[in-house]
């Protein structure tokens, strides 16, 4: 049990960072589709710039900086130039896709030198197994690579900056209601930019964790529609970061448990097809019963998806 | 600098912005082209040949526009509703589900039969899969483009089971596919192109009648407008956007039953291969137009054909095109500002002068 909790963390990590950018997206009022492009732009500039610098720090700047700038054409042509987000976004993941296919053609068959891949190889704190009950938990969530810590060091600092700083309740009135934050003396467009732009560049390091710890190499869309299960999550997960965090664990248990269920032997079997549907029926559940209940505390921000032109009142 | 709201940009003008905004896309392209060492102009003009130099090559374009014409209508229906239906990859999957399970599974069906059953299954398993988000949008609210999304992958896991499982062909040993449809269940070809063409064309001039002549074309029109101004009328809006998202569904099935039927001769993942997501911006660059989604789509596909082509011709990576539409679509989506907006450069605008 524990060496599955522990690959599900690792399975559930690039989603971690996707789905934080993807709420910082959504928290500015931006439903933007364009994560799987973003990530994918962040894992084919983090492998190029591995293979050349050997420079873990420089591959994850890379990795954030390409997920930033698929980000700011989004920024740029939602924002200043208010187009439909749904639709920019979805030319974000054609666009992301398409460069990193033709960028990756290069990289294919590459792999990355012993010296780089050193820096992420699972730490090891042997005198954990000597604790009884607590030990095996504690090693699932600490016996991780340094990639892994990173996550959770965003996830805290997401929360700390959401709920306990002035411009993360500047924010959330942003995507609440942006006319009334506008009125407020918020900058809309400024702040709409910084946190898109925050957002693809965790994208960009999610991607990047894809292709530099696990898968380790460049394969043709990598991501595999992990952009696409983060957009669910964040519903699933109600734009809240800790939260965001166990879904992507939750999410990382149920991608390789297929694997593990035909090894099992379990007295009745669950097809793996339909144990991957259950994250995207829980999700539609989720959005269901928070619309029946007319509940706030799950729901999306409500300006979400909503253009803001203040010309326009 | 300002930006003013255009009263009504004149047709001139919206003709002129688009133009730029093709130039400029062909330019930024070029760049692009440039930076990987190769000549633009040479580029261009292999993907337009590619496209339409031959006979054959011009039946392949028609034959990648089919499912972008028809997936489009799908889409146009609901947004013109401001029902913002992305779910078009799992409603064309559900229709080449319903429809194969006719072809393979059904067997008393007489023969010259099997091809029209299968396009009605395939427009209500479509319309069924779009009725479900439709159902709960006008029930309670629920968000309609998060639904449809997910629906799209449980369609997929869904068909993946089949593959995998109980439909996977049996006299195929160690690869997982499902068993190719008998000769009358194929679509038949007129002029060499396959009836879904003929049937997209039909379509098109269908549902451009649809919106503009019938009442229920116009209520989609209102409840799109605006909710309470139908409410005001005196519609039932629930059932209108079930209506319609019964019929945006059900042409997405068609797509599903044409693709499966007429290109992939039985069901696979191939079969939506990215037309609900690419419809969704055919449909938005047409500005909700049945007549001109047949003009974008033309023009999408002879960039989807002309992309495969370069790849043979000059051995440039078909990813290539796939930056190139990328780059086509973001100064298209941009082109849209200035169309409905107008910028002002003056040192002195009056409206700071006043706030002074």
């Amino acid at each position: 049990m524990i060496p599955f909790l522990k690959n599900a963390l690792i399975s559930g990590t690039p989603l971690t960072f996707a789905i934080l950018g993807a709420m910082y997206n959504e928290k500015a009022g931006n439903l933007n589709l364009g994560i799987e492009g973003m990530m994918l732009l962040g894992a084919v500039a983090g492998f190029q710039v591995a293979v050349l610098s050997q420079n873990p720090v420089l591959a994850l700047l890379a990795a954030m900086v390409f997920g930033a700038l698929g980000a700011l054409i989004y920024a740029f042509l939602t924002v200043t130039l208010r187009t439909n987000q749904s639709v920019t976004g979805l030319a974000l993941t054609i666009f992301g896709t398409g460069l990193s296919r033709f960028w990756g053609k290069r990289l294919m068959g590459m792999t990355l030198p012993e010296s780089f891949s050193k820096n992420f190889r699972p730490l090891s704190f042997p005198f954990l197994s000597k604790i009884p009950v607590l030990g095996p938990i504690l090693s699932v969530f600490l016996e991780q690579d340094l990639f892994v810590y990173l996550s959770y060091l965003v996830v805290i600092l997401s929360g700390i900056y959401l709920y306990h700083t002035r411009f993360g309740l500047n924010l959330r009135a942003v995507g609440e209601n942006t006319a009334a934050a506008d009125a407020s003396g918020i900058s809309v467009t400024l702040y709409k930019y910084v946190h898109i732009l925050l957002g693809g560049a965790l994208c960009g390091l999610g991607g990047a964790y894809l292709s530099l710890v696990y898968v380790p190499s460049w394969q043709d869309n990598i991501t595999s529609g992990r952009g696409w299960i983060a957009i669910a999550l964040v519903i699933f997960t109600s734009w809240n970061p800790y939260r965001a965090f166990w879904g992507a664990f939750l999410f990382g248990g149920l991608d390789i448990v297929g694997f593990r269920i035909q090894t099992l032997n379990l007295p009745i079997t669950i097809n793996q097809h339909f144990l991957r549907m259950l994250p995207y029926l829980a999700t539609i559940l989720v959005i269901i019963i928070g619309s029946v209940r007319k509940s706030t505390s799950h729901m999306p921000p409500k300006d979400l998806g909503n253009p803001y032109f203040r010309e326009e009142r | 600098m300002q930006i003013v709201k255009r009263e009504g940009a004149s047709k001139k003008q919206i003709i002129l912005i688009r133009l730029i905004a093709i130039i400029a896309a062909i330019v930024v392209s070029g760049i692009f082209i440039v930076f990987l060492g190769y000549n633009p102009v040479k580029v261009y003009l292999n993907m337009v040949s590619g496209a339409l130099g031959s006979k054959i090559r011009f039946r392949s374009t028609l034959l990648e526009m089919v499912p972008l014409v028809i997936t489009s209508l799908g889409i146009l229906v609901a947004f013109k509703m401001k029902f913002w239906n992305i779910g078009g990859e799992g409603q064309i999957l559900m229709g080449a589900f319903a429809a194969t399970y006719i072809a393979l599974y059904v067997e008393w069906i007489p023969k010259p039969l099997v091809i029209p059953v299968m396009f009605i299954v395939g427009f209500l398993a479509g319309g069924v899969w779009g009725l479900i988000p439709a159902f709960f949008k006008a029930k309670f609210g629920a968000n309609e483009t998060i639904m449809t999304l997910m629906l799209n992958y449980i369609a997929t896991q869904w068909i993946t089971y089949l593959q995998y499982g109980p439909w996977r062909d049996p006299s195929l040993k160690g690869f997982a596919k499902i068993a190719n449809f008998p000769d009358h269940a194929l679509l038949p070809k007129v002029f060499g192109i396959h009836i879904g063409f003929i049937i997209s064309l039909v379509l098109v001039a269908f549902i451009w009648w649809f919106l503009k002549k019938t009442k229920r074309g116009f209520e989609i029109a209102v409840v799109g407008e605006s909710v309470s101004t139908a409410r005001y009328a005196g519609m039932d809006i629930s059932r209108v956007i079930i209506l319609t998202m019964l019929l945006s569904g059900g042409l997405c099935g068609i797509t599903g039953v044409i693709q499966a039927a007429g290109v992939n001769k039985t069901l696979t993942m191939n079969v939506s291969s990215g037309y609900g997501f690419t419809a969704v911006i055919t449909t938005y660059l047409s500005g909700l137009s049945a007549p001109r989604v047949l003009v974008v789509s033309f023009l999408f596909a002879i960039l989807l054909q002309g992309g495969s082509y370069i790849q043979s011709a000059l051995q440039i990576p078909q990813a290539a095109a796939d930056v190139l539409q990328g780059m086509i679509l973001f100064c298209a989506l941009g082109s849209e500002f200035f169309v409905r907006y107008k910028v002002r450069f003056s040192k002195n605008n009056s409206i700071s002068s006043e706030v002074k």
